[in-house]
């Protein structure tokens, strides 16, 4: 299950530095989506996926077959800032976009001055 | 127990929240946004003190024991840092008021700053890596706030880069999380410190700690992660700007510090001397970059690199000497940052303009801003008995005691070059024919020169009265050098 996991995450990494790399800006912010979800399935799978039982102490269960708590609340943690930042980079993008006239990073290189 | 050490935090926290609730009263805003930064500043204090005397001050959250609840560790060398932060931010607030304009002063403005100081702190104070990563996304959502505060041309197309490369660093610290997680069992910075020299592979340990550094390199502007640095921070205004230069680039540096003392010392070989190494190209990048333009705010923004590497150079020597003077010199250039970038403000406003080449004269109608100026640009290069020699005289001292020799010469010669590039700016603006500038109200002049020549006096005394700062400063050091008395202090609790 582990290999798995670990090819999935590697072609969410792929696939967002694919899509960071074109020139549109819409391709590049799902792109950042793309690579914090890949991070986020990465801190899921360190953590270990074995585990049937809850992690509640109770009778005949031993530490051994307890799901791993601490990944699932890191995740949680993360998803929820990532939810927040993408967010807010589709909002500056779209008022660049309406400021700028263009979402071609290609013509947004380099600083106004120098151009 | 003691909750001293989460009032910087709180303070400035519940203080914005409240402060976004009356956007459009000015004064009130002003106010509040003062005392607020005044109260933070006053606690800071107190905790400075309450840590020198009672050593390492420890909250676990929610009074779980030590590696399960989230530790907030307060050291010397953190206290510290929330009392320079602190400073800075209670000039920058004063600093803001003749410069920032009312339309972005109803926009949350005062709320922004005050939310980057409450992560700016947390970051220093926690003791947990995934709280670290927590603390700087919050204080990294306050700059994006911050960086596209306002909406000009220029500022939305340089947010898009700065949020982009601070989101690809994000994951990428989620993913450096995830494998440290993965390989220790533990995020808890004083567990760290004693899981890690117990594993005996130490080869993928190795690989997570030069991964931490290209998250934390990403923040704190190092070779070759600077790249987005000089163009995203020339784009906000000059408030911002200042509170950017002064404690963004820390965070990071703060960060490298405290995880390549702490814990990532076992195979101090390679990964000390790569940080050795990248230290000096920083400092050589920055140089280039700080001659190179005519441009009074690109030629500061790139002495920022250089410092960066000028600390983390001391850091990556792992010696007495080293260490106290990077700890020094972080402090140091925390606030002749700020003073110089108050400073090259009021020049930029009284010309117009922020190139090299349109000014002169100003030596005849404004002396005093000439020679707070030329103050500043000494304490920046370090000439005695100035805020910025001793933290530079110890960095190069543990340079010539530990293994890169090289690099102190490499800093010893820079040091013109850092010299050259401040007083170029003084020479230009300050002598030769004058030119025509901008009217500009005596009122707004002095409460703009006023917070600058404040912070430059506390520079100054800095500089002056370090002997009286060693004690706190060998302190913070000893705490660096020996893991022991952070992990013992930690699990105590």
């Amino acid at each position: 299950m582990e290999i798995i996991m670990s090819v999935v995450i590697g072609f969410l990494f792929m696939a967002a530095v694919y899509l960071m790399l074109s020139k549109s800006l819409i391709r590049i912010i799902i792109g950042t989506g793309l690579l914090s979800h890949g991070a986020h399935l990465l801190l899921l799978t360190m953590g270990g996926l074995g585990g049937e039982a809850p992690p509640v102490v109770a009778d005949g269960v031993s530490v051994s077959d307890y799901a791993d708590p601490l990944p699932q609340a890191l995740i949680l943690t993360a998803i929820v800032i990532s939810f927040a930042v993408t967010s807010f980079f589709l909002v500056v993008a779209y008022r660049a976009y309406q400021e700028l006239g263009t979402d071609n990073m290609e013509l947004l290189k380099g600083t106004e001055d120098h151009e | 127990m003691s909750n001293l050490l989460l009032f910087p935090i709180i303070i400035p926290l519940i203080m914005a929240t409240i402060l976004m609730l009356f956007p459009n009263k000015i004064k009130m805003q002003r106010l509040v946004a003062l005392i607020s930064a005044l109260v933070t500043l006053i606690a800071s204090l107190f905790l400075l003190f309450k840590v020198y005397i009672d050593g390492i001050q420890v909250v676990t959250l929610g009074s779980w024991p030590a590696p399960f609840g989230i530790s907030m560790v307060s050291d010397l060398f953190s206290a510290l840092l929330v009392v320079t932060t602190s400073l800075i931010v209670l000039f920058v607030v004063l600093y803001s008021f003749p410069t920032i304009g009312i339309k972005r002063e109803q926009s949350f403005y005062y709320p922004a700053v005050l939310f980057l100081l409450t992560g700016v702190n947390g970051a220093f104070t926690t003791g947990d890596i995934f709280n670290l990563f927590v603390f700087v996304e919050v204080l990294l959502m306050a700059s994006y706030t911050l960086i596209v505060h306002g909406g000009e041309r220029q500022q939305l197309r340089e947010s898009i880069k700065y949020l982009l490369v601070n989101i690809i660093s994000s994951a990428l610290f989620v993913a450096a999380v995830a494998l440290l997680y993965s390989v220790t069992g533990t995020l808890n910075m004083a567990d760290l410190a004693v899981k890690i020299p117990q594993i005996e592979n130490t080869g993928i340990l190795t690989v997570i700690a030069v991964l931490f550094l290209v998250v934390f390199g990403f923040k704190a502007a190092i070779f070759p992660l600077y790249f987005w640095l000089p163009a995203s921070y020339h784009a906000p205004p000059m408030p911002i700007l200042a509170l950017f230069g002064a404690l963004l680039t820390k965070v990071g540096v703060y960060a490298i510090m405290r995880t390549y003392t702490l814990f990532f010392t076992m195979n101090v070989g390679f990964t000390h001397e790569l940080l050795a190494i990248i230290a000096i190209l920083t400092i050589l990048a920055g140089c280039v970059g700080a001659l190179a333009y005519f441009d009074v705010k690109k030629i500061i923004i790139y002495n920022i690199i250089i410092a960066v590497g000028v600390i983390l150079f001391g850091v990556s020597q792992l010696n007495e000497a080293g260490v106290q003077g990077s700890i020094l010199y972080l402090i140091h250039d925390m606030m002749i940052k700020a003073a110089l970038f108050f400073l090259v403000g009021i020049v930029a406003v009284i010309f117009g303009t922020s190139n090299l080449r349109k000014m002169g004269g100003l030596m005849k109608t404004y002396p005093v801003l000439g020679w707070t100026y030329l103050v500043a640009a000494f304490g920046l290069a370090g000439i005695p008995p100035l805020s910025g020699f001793p933290g530079k005289l110890l960095i190069i001292q543990g340079g010539f005691e530990g293994p890169q020799f090289w690099g102190s010469i490499v800093i010893l010669a820079t040091s013109l070059i850092v010299l050259l590039s401040a007083v170029r700016i003084f020479i230009y603006a300050f002598w030769g024919e004058p030119v025509e500038t901008e009217p500009l109200k005596k009122s707004a002049y002095h409460a703009m020169l006023i917070p600058s020549m404040l912070l430059v006096a506390v520079t100054v005394f800095f500089g002056v009265g370090a002997e009286l700062f060693m004690p706190f400063v060998s302190g913070a050091a000893e705490v660096l050098l020996n893991p022991s008395l952070y992990i013992e202090a930690v699990f105590k609790e």
